[in-house]
């Protein structure tokens, strides 16, 4: 199967799948990425900061993948297959829901889909840290982060990005990890 | 909470807000547009520029939030009623949550070309921003001090991960059947690696069925 298919397919089904937004399927994501298409899982989380980096939605990181599987074309595939799915079925039940108006069972539905995400995001966290977090410095660094977010009303691109400077200085000249 | 049914009703509600009597005594010419939950069918090019700048400047997440201020104190594109019934069904529909909202209000105000250009908008310069830093990453990745860098960016991405999912959690860690469905959630998904196809199959009738209509969430 050509690569650019399978990277429609792949990231097609984790568009329908994205519940409670996109963040759910990074668990997902990292697995597939690395069975089918051999992207480890340091890349992976690389290429996730990097979209924490970025303006706007943070998950329009997938188009790198893209890139580096198959070009500029592959990115463009995985921008589509990633997000024309759920776009279109938002739209259509979007479009339903304003027609028929508020329903109990939308609310149900709702209700039922948000302690699933956020177990999801549980899930994403845990994912992610085993690739990120591999010592006593990036342990540091992340709970460090963690509570200044929590905490303060600092924006949190300063807080990554100062976690990377400061952590780039640390692990060059004193090997830390 | 109620959808409007149909464009007469929308023009009718009434936004709750003092701003209304200050404008009418301000600007009576203004009064009556001030009043109505979509005020103006913005064109195309302005939903997409709006849509551009909040793609371009919500750094660090939030983006609802901006989205929010857009359309309901910015722009007054729509009533605060109907924003909040479009962010219900962004959030129960597949999707990121910012991207849905986007499509829906262009949508309520454009048809599919305002869908179109709102989410076209958001992720354009996010969009170019990852792919210039991932071609340079595709590049270069392999060079030991932009993997240094990265592994200090990657701890603290992990820190706001984990950060922004306690804060969209933390009422629901409190509650016994909200924490079952989250635990069981993690134990299918990462011990048992099932593949989210599989947990969703397996969560979701559980889910509907607890939280069925009647049910306290």
């Amino acid at each position: 199967m050509s690569v650019l298919l399978q990277l429609a397919l792949t990231f097609g089904m984790l568009s329908i799948l994205a519940v409670g937004g996109g963040t759910a399927v990074l668990p997902e994501m990292q697995t597939l990425l690395a069975e089918r298409f051999n992207i480890d899982h340091t890349a992976f989380v690389h290429i996730y900061s990097i979209g924490q980096l970025a303006p706007g939605p943070n998950m329009t990181m997938v188009v790198v993948f893209g890139f580096q599987l198959a070009g500029l074309l592959g990115a463009g595939v995985v921008l589509l297959a990633f997000f024309i799915p759920s776009s279109v079925l938002c739209l259509s039940m979007g479009r339903l829901w304003q027609k028929i108006g508020e329903r109990p069972w939308r609310r149900a539905v709702q209700n039922a889909l948000e302690p699933i995400s956020i177990g999801l995001m549980c899930s994403g966290v845990y994912a992610v840290a085993k690739a990120a977090v591999v010592g006593p410095l990036t342990i540091t660094l992340a709970v460090a982060t963690f509570a200044v977010v929590l905490l303060t009303r600092v924006n949190p691109v300063f807080m990554i990005l100062g976690a990377g400077g400061l952590g780039a200085l640390l692990m060059y000249f004193f090997g830390l990890r | 909470m109620h959808l409007a049914t149909n464009d007469a009703k929308v023009i009718a509600t009434p936004i709750p807000n003092d701003t209304v009597t200050t404008m009418t005594t301000t600007a009576p010419s203004d009064a009556h547009s001030s009043r109505v939950a979509v005020l103006v069918r913005p064109t195309l090019w302005q939903i997409f520029f709006e849509f551009l700048l909040i793609g371009g400047i919500s750094f660090g997440g939030g983006i609802v939030a901006y989205e929010r201020i857009l359309l309901i104190e910015k722009r007054q594109w729509l009533s605060a009623d109907s924003f909040m019934a479009t962010l219900a069904i962004s959030q129960t529909m597949p999707g990121l949550n910012s991207v849905n909202l986007a499509l829906l209000a262009g949508d309520q105000l454009r048809g599919t070309m305002g869908a179109l250009a709102a989410a076209l908008g958001l992720m354009l310069p996010g969009g170019a921003f990852v792919l210039m830093v991932g071609v340079a990453y595709s590049a270069g990745g392999q060079h030991p001090f932009v993997n240094i860098l990265l592994a200090g960016i990657a701890a603290g991405a992990t820190g706001l991960l984990a950060s922004v999912t306690y804060t969209i959690g933390k009422r629901h860690f409190v509650r016994l059947k909200s924490l079952f469905m989250i635990v069981a959630t993690f134990v299918l998904m990462s011990v048992f690696k099932l593949s989210l196809v599989w947990v969703l199959i397996v969560m979701v009738p559980i889910g509907l069925y607890l939280y069925r209509p009647g049910q306290q969430p």
